[in-house]
C-alpha cells in the first residue's frame, strides 16, 4: 500500500515536470500549427539558468525560479521573432527543420559555453516526511503543487481572460482573427513566452530533482513530453496535462517492474499504439480534410 | 530561330549526357587507383568514402522526404539496422577468411533488412499524415536505438566491433552510382510520377486513380533499404557502431543535408552531402563552436531558401528528355523530326 503511494508520489513528480514542457509545445502548435522542436532546449536553459542563478547570484528558490521563467521566456520569444516568423508562410517543413536547426545550436552553444555537467546547488531544504515506509521530500511537494498551480493558472488564462480568447481565436481561423483586431503578432510573441515560461520553470524543477544537469538533457526530456502533448491530443492543453500524467505514470511503472533500459521503449511504443488506435490523441478531436 | 537555339542547346546535354559512363567508368577506375596511388592522403579517402554514404542517405531520405512530401525523421533507424545486420553477418555468419567476398552480400542483407522493417513501419503510419508521420518516425528511431541497447548478444549499449574494414573506395562508388542510379529512374518512372503527385496533392491523386497507398509504401521501403545499405557501408568504415551512432542527432545530420541541398532534387542531395561533409571537417579546428555555427547556417538557409540550393531543380543530366538523337535522324521523307517541330 506505501509502496503504491510511494510511486503515485514518483509518477506525479514526474508526470506534472512532463505536463509543463508538453504545455509548450501544445500551445505553439495550436496557434502556429508548428512543431516546436527547440522547446527540449528551452527547457535545459531553464536548468541552467536556475545553476547560474544559484551558483553565481546565490539566490533563493523563489528569484531562481523567477529568473529561469523570465529569462527562457524572453529567449522563446527573441527566437520566435528572428527564427519562426520569417518562416510563416514557408512551406511548414522549413519550420520544423528551423526548430531543430535552434535546438542543436542552443545544446552547443550551451556546451560551448560549458563543457562539463553541472550540479545544482539545493534551494529547497532537504525536509523529508516519514510514515512508516512512506516518505517524501518537500521538494516532491513543492513540484507537485507549483506544477498545478502553473496549469491551474494557465487554464484560467486561456479560458477567463482577452489573452487567451485571443489565442483561441487564433487557433480556430488564423485568416480571420486579424480582421476582429486582435494583434496576432503580439499574441504569438505571448504565446511563446508562456510556452517556454513554463517549459523553463519545468527545467529549473527538473534539475532540482535530478540535479545533474547537462546541455542534451533537454533532448530526451522534450521528445517525451512530446510524446505527452500528442498523446493528449496535441493542440489541447488540457489534453497536454493529462498526457504528462500519463506517461509519468506509466515510466514509474516501467521502472517498477522492468529494467530501466526497457523505459523509453515502453513510452515510445505507448505512442505508436496510441497513434494507431487513435490518431488524434485523447482530448483531440479529429477533423476531416477539406478540398 | 528561337528553336534552333533550344536545339543546339538540348543536343549540347544530349553529348554531355553521353560522356555519362565513360565518367562512371573513369570514375571507377579511379577509386581503384586512388588507394593505391599516392595521390590523396587517407585522411582524404576517408572524408571521400563518408561522402558516397552520405549521398546515399540523403538521396534515400529525399524520396520520402522532398519528392513524397511526407516528413520522416527516423533515417538513422534504419540505417542502424542495416548497420547491425552486416555486421553480424560479416562477423559471426560468413566464414572469417572470406568476409570480403561476402561483404557485398551482408551490405544487400542489411539493407533488406532495413526494407522489412521499413515495410512493417509504413503500413501503420501512413494511415497518419505530415506531422503525425514525423512522431512515428521518430518513435520508431527511439525504439531501434532502445531494443538495440537491450540485446545483449551484439553489445547492447556498449557496440559492437570486430568489422574488418571492408569498406572501401570502389565499394563506396559502386553502390552509391547503384542507388543514385535506382533512385533518379525510380523518381522518372510511372511509380515516380505517383510520388511527386502525392506531394502535390495527395487527394487529387487518389482522384486521378493512382493508389497512393501502394506508391507510399513503395517509396518508404526503397528509401529505407538505402539507409540499410549506407548503415552496412558505414559499419564497416568506422568499424565500430554503437547504438548512440544512430540516434537522433544522426537522423538530424541526414536531414540537414537533404534540406540542404534541397528537396526533391537528386543532384541536391549530392550537393548537401557533399557540402554538409566537407564543410564540418574544414571546420574541425574550430572544435565545439563548429557545431554552434553548423545550425546557424541551417537556420539562415532555412530563411531565405526554404528549398535549399537545389529546391525542386534538378542537374539536366538526371533529367530524362526528348530523345535528341531519334530527332536528328531524317525520316523516310528526308526530313527530320525537329524540321517537323518547326512546323
Amino acid at each position: 500500500m506505501f509502496y503504491i503511494i510511494q510511486q503515485t508520489l514518483n509518477a506525479l513528480q514526474l508526470g506534472s515536470i512532463y505536463a509543463l514542457i508538453a504545455l509548450g509545445y501544445t500551445m505553439v502548435y495550436g496557434i502556429l500549427t508548428m512543431i516546436n522542436f527547440a522547446h527540449g532546449d528551452l527547457f535545459m536553459v531553464g536548468a541552467f539558468l536556475c545553476f547560474v542563478a544559484a551558483t553565481f547570484f546565490h539566490m533563493s528558490f523563489i528569484p531562481a525560479l523567477l529568473l529561469s521563467i523570465l529569462g527562457t521566456a524572453l529567449l522563446g520569444v527573441v527566437i520566435e521573432k528572428f527564427a519562426y516568423k520569417p518562416l510563416r508562410q514557408a512551406p511548414r517543413v522549413s519550420a520544423i527543420i528551423t526548430a531543430l536547426g535552434v535546438g542543436i545550436f542552443l545544446e552547443n552553444f550551451t556546451l560551448a559555453l560549458n563543457p562539463y555537467p553541472r550540479f545544482i546547488p539545493p534551494l529547497v531544504c532537504n525536509l523529508t516526511w516519514t510514515f512508516g515506509e512512506l516518505s517524501f521530500s518537500l521538494l516532491q511537494v513543492m513540484i507537485i503543487t507549483l506544477s498545478v498551480i502553473l496549469m491551474l493558472l494557465l487554464d484560467f488564462t486561456v479560458r477567463r481572460t482577452m489573452v487567451g480568447m485571443a489565442m483561441r481565436a487564433i487557433s480556430w481561423d488564423k485568416s480571420v482573427a486579424p480582421l476582429m483586431g486582435i494583434p496576432v503578432n503580439r499574441i504569438i510573441s505571448a504565446t511563446f513566452a508562456i510556452g517556454t515560461g513554463l517549459g523553463g520553470a519545468a527545467g529549473m524543477m527538473y534539475g532540482l530533482a535530478y540535479p545533474v544537469i547537462d546541455p542534451y538533457m533537454g533532448i530526451m526530456v522534450g521528445w517525451k513530453a512530446f510524446i505527452s502533448a500528442v498523446v493528449g491530443g496535441i493542440g489541447n492543453i488540457r489534453g497536454a496535462m493529462i498526457g504528462g500524467f500519463i506517461l509519468g505514470a506509466v515510466e514509474i511503472l516501467v521502472a517498477a517492474f522492468f529494467p530501466s533500459t526497457y523505459r523509453d521503449f515502453v513510452a515510445f511504443a505507448l505512442l505508436l499504439v496510441l497513434l494507431i488506435f487513435r490518431p488524434h490523441g485523447i482530448l483531440g478531436k479529429p477533423h476531416a480534410q477539406k478540398v | 530561330m528561337e528553336l534552333k537555339k533550344i536545339h543546339s542547346h538540348l543536343a549540347g546535354i544530349a553529348a554531355s549526357r553521353r560522356m555519362l559512363p565513360v565518367l562512371l567508368v573513369g570514375g571507377f577506375f579511379l577509386s581503384l587507383a586512388l588507394p593505391r596511388l599516392d595521390w590523396v592522403d587517407s585522411y582524404v579517402q576517408l572524408i571521400i568514402m563518408y561522402i558516397g554514404i552520405n549521398v546515399i542517405l540523403s538521396a534515400s531520405l529525399n524520396l520520402v522526404n522532398g519528392y513524397m512530401g511526407e516528413f520522416s525523421v527516423g533515417h538513422a533507424g534504419f540505417m542502424a539496422i542495416g548497420a547491425y545486420t552486416a555486421s553480424v553477418l560479416t562477423v559471426s555468419v560468413f566464414p572469417p577468411g572470406a568476409a570480403g567476398l561476402f561483404f557485398p552480400l551482408a551490405v544487400a542483407a542489411g539493407g533488406a533488412a532495413a526494407g522489412a522493417v521499413g515495410l512493417v513501419v509504413a503500413f501503420p503510419s501512413f494511415k497518419t499524415r505530415g506531422d503525425y508521420l514525423a512522431i512515428v518516425t521518430l518513435a520508431f528511431g527511439m525504439i531501434v536505438k532502445s531494443i538495440i541497447e537491450n540485446i545483449e548478444w551484439v553489445g547492447g549499449p556498449r557496440g559492437f566491433i570486430g568489422m574488418e574494414k571492408l569498406t572501401t573506395l570502389p565499394w563506396v562508388f559502386v553502390w552509391t552510382v547503384f542507388s543514385l542510379w535506382v533512385i533518379r529512374n525510380l523518381v522518372y518512372s510511372r511509380y515516380g510520377r505517383g510520388i511527386l503527385s502525392i506531394r502535390e496533392d495527395e487527394i487529387a491523386s487518389d482522384l486521378m486513380g493512382v493508389n497512393t497507398r501502394e506508391i507510399k509504401v513503395i517509396a518508404f521501403v526503397i528509401s529505407s533499404f538505402f539507409a540499410g545499405i549506407a548503415g552496412g557501408l558505414f559499419a564497416h568504415l568506422l568499424q565500430f557502431i554503437n547504438p548512440r551512432c544512430f540516434d537522433i542527432l544522426k537522423s538530424t545530420d541526414i536531414l540537414i543535408m537533404v534540406y540542404l541541398g534541397g528537396i526533391g532534387s537528386i543532384g541536391g542531395s549530392i550537393l548537401g552531402a557533399g557540402i554538409y561533409t566537407v564543410l564540418l571537417e574544414v571546420l574541425r579546428p574550430m572544435g565545439i563552436w563548429r557545431m554552434v555555427i553548423m545550425p546557424l547556417m541551417l537556420v539562415l538557409l532555412m530563411i531565405y531558401r526554404p528549398y535549399g540550393i537545389m529546391g525542386l531543380r534538378e542537374f539536366r543530366w538526371f533529367v530524362p528528355g526528348v530523345d535528341l538523337e531519334g530527332l536528328h535522324r531524317p525520316d523516310k521523307k528526308g526530313k527530320s523530326k525537329t524540321d517537323a517541330l518547326a512546323g
